[in-house]
């Protein structure tokens, strides 16, 4: 019994020690750690470029966390991370914080239909009324008569979300600002889902990613610009957004460095995976 | 000397057995904790919500619009009523007449691969129950009946959920028809009975308390059935208007948002959680009390 009592104690101690020996190395490393937080589409390649980041400079570490575009411009403001990411332009009321923004990729949306419907190009407006429903059979725009299904992501998706706020899909309900896709909507879960549901769907008519774009599908213009990559580098296909990360203007040599990284040749070869590099 | 080592035989004797008692009752424990775990997380995690918006809004409520953190369940607890009731309406109909074809009135031979293929069926993955939906099942309700989405509807979710229940309710029924004792199919033909009024009237009834057992874990399958589900049901969160509207379950809603979901979003999926947890209790509590019920009489 005693021994027993002996061995747990020495247990309990040895484990408090390897716990503060745990804590005392990471306040040593702490100069060196840089704190990435913010939008999960941005936190996606921003991990891969942790990896390829610990290759070429061993002694920083990189802390990812993808906990949403606002908390990232948050954290970035108040300085409890070292980089803020987010997947928006700036808000009028985040302006204040003073942040510098670098623009590390673009990623753009397209609006895709089925290959054989004769709808090719709509403006922001029609965009707009068809997803809230004020549109609903396809004649209205020059189509055949028949009525349209909208396809949508699911609550909580960034590419919906940028998808609203770029079109405008916000309504008031009960003096809260929630989104207003038609209730009626199909809702599939990934850019995949989306893709197959609308070329499965003669008059279907849904939003994936640029990157998703095939021949299942055909991407509309919208005002006239078709959605290319060359468009969303030079602003003129609308339904687009910047990938943005945030610095306060007082940085860390490491910071300014993982920045320039990001930014290299190297860097944007792996943004480039899923997003449109900006070099 | 002699005598010292018999004590010691059975003390080693003892010793495994206790041993073994115990692995055996840790094993039984383990079970134990991962439910007790499982659902005191979602417990730990759901419950904080309703802090949030009380439980009858929650319930009742009829718009579920995260973006503006409105989180009523009515629509998916409609839609998951519906898709259960249809597909076991559907699956009870289809499954006892094929139990009984198997157990009386095919051959041995016959009956067999048929009861074998039935196996098949069971061990399907749930994703390719739900991607035949998609390709086989949707265009064609789109093509006979229409409906606001293109077939991906309350409907396609009936049709797939009974093809999936159908395997638990025919074999229960099966073994249960099965251990009905040959004495009463010599008792009712030597009163004159014909074979159907045996299998209607005496058999069935003596299988009831299976049957019902088969149908009640039917019910579990189907209310706890996600991926075929959501790849077929359209997800609209809107409280159906017919068979053809489309609908989202609420296990749909919990896999469907869980992945990007945050903050009180995340909450009230654990909250979802928490609804969908207390109901497949409730069943299952309330199928031992019905079969206790009816073994007494």
């Amino acid at each position: 019994m005693k021994t027993k009592l002996l061995v747990s104690l020495g247990m309990i101690l040895a484990t408090g020690a390897v716990f503060v020996g745990c804590g005392s190395a990471q306040d040593q490393g702490a100069s060196n750690t840089i704190k990435v937080v913010g939008s999960t589409t941005v936190a996606a390649p921003m991990e891969k470029l942790d990896e390829a980041y610990a290759l070429v400079n061993p002694d920083v570490t990189i802390e990812v966390q993808g906990v949403g575009s606002s908390a990232g411009v948050k954290a970035a403001g108040d300085g409890t991370a070292n980089i803020g990411m987010a997947s928006r332009e700036i808000k009028e009321s985040e302006k204040n914080l003073g942040l510098t923004e670098t623009v590390i990729a673009k990623d753009a949306i397209a609006v895709v239909t089925h290959p054989s419907n004769s709808v090719k190009d709509l403006t922001m407006e029609q965009v707009k009324d068809i997803f809230e429903g004020t549109i609903t059979n396809w004649n209205e725009i020059g189509g055949a008569d028949a009525d349209i299904i909208v396809v949508c992501r699911e609550d909580g998706s960034g590419t919906r979300s940028a998808f609203e706020e770029i079109v405008g899909l916000e309504k008031d309900f009960n003096g809260k600002t929630v989104s207003s896709v038609v209730q009626t909507a199909v809702i599939q879960e990934g850019n995949g889902a989306v893709k197959a549901t609308v070329a499965s769907q003669e008059n279907g008519i849904g939003f994936v990613s640029l990157g998703y774009i095939d021949d299942t599908v055909a991407p509309l213009s919208i005002g006239g610009v078709e959605a290319t990559v060359e468009n969303t580098l030079s602003g003129n296909y609308k339904i687009s957004r910047p990938l943005l990360i945030l610095t306060k203007a007082e940085q860390s040599s490491e910071v300014t460095e993982f920045i320039d990284f990001i930014l290299s040749d190297a860097g944007q070869e792996i943004v480039s995976e899923s997003y449109i590099p900006v070099n | 000397m002699q005598n010292c080592n018999k004590t010691k035989h059975v003390w080693k004797k003892v010793n495994s057995e206790t041993l073994m008692k115990s692995v055996f009752w840790s094993c039984a424990a383990l079970t134990v904790i991962s439910i007790t775990f499982i659902g005191g997380f979602i417990l730990f995690n759901g419950l904080p919500f309703f802090a949030h918006t009380n439980i009858i809004d929650f319930l009742l409520g009829e718009y579920w619009m995260p973006s503006g953190e409105i989180f009523g369940i009515f629509p998916m607890l409609v839609a998951s009523f519906c898709g259960t009731l249809g597909a076991v309406v559907i699956g009870v109909v289809i499954g006892i007449s094929t139990a009984i074809v198997i157990t009386q009135i095919l051959p041995e031979k016959p009956a067999n691969i048929l009861s074998k293929t039935i196996d098949l069926l069971a061990g399907i993955p749930s994703v390719i129950y739900g991607f035949f939906g998609l390709m086989v099942i949707v265009p064609l309700i789109k093509k006979y009946f229409g409906g606001i989405s293109g077939g991906l509807s309350l409907l396609a979710v009936i049709i797939i959920l009974s093809f999936m229940i159908l395997p638990t309710i025919i074999r229960m029924t099966e073994v249960s028809l099965k251990a009905v004792p040959n004495e009463f199919k010599e008792a009712a033909y030597a009163l004159g009975a014909t074979p159907l009024q045996y299998i209607f009237k005496v058999q069935l009834r003596a299988a009831k308390s299976g049957i019902i057992t088969g149908v009640i874990l039917g019910i579990g399958r189907a209310l706890g059935e996600t991926m075929a589900v959501m790849l077929v049901a359209g997800n609209s969160p809107l409280i159906p208007e017919s068979i053809l509207s489309p609908v989202r379950t609420v296990t749909a809603n919990i896999a469907m948002e869980m992945g990007y979901a945050s903050g009180v979003h995340q909450q009230a999926l654990f909250a979802t959680g928490v609804v969908l947890f207390v109901i497949i209790i409730s069943i299952n509590v309330g199928m031992q009390f019905l079969i206790r019920r009816l073994e007494r009489s």
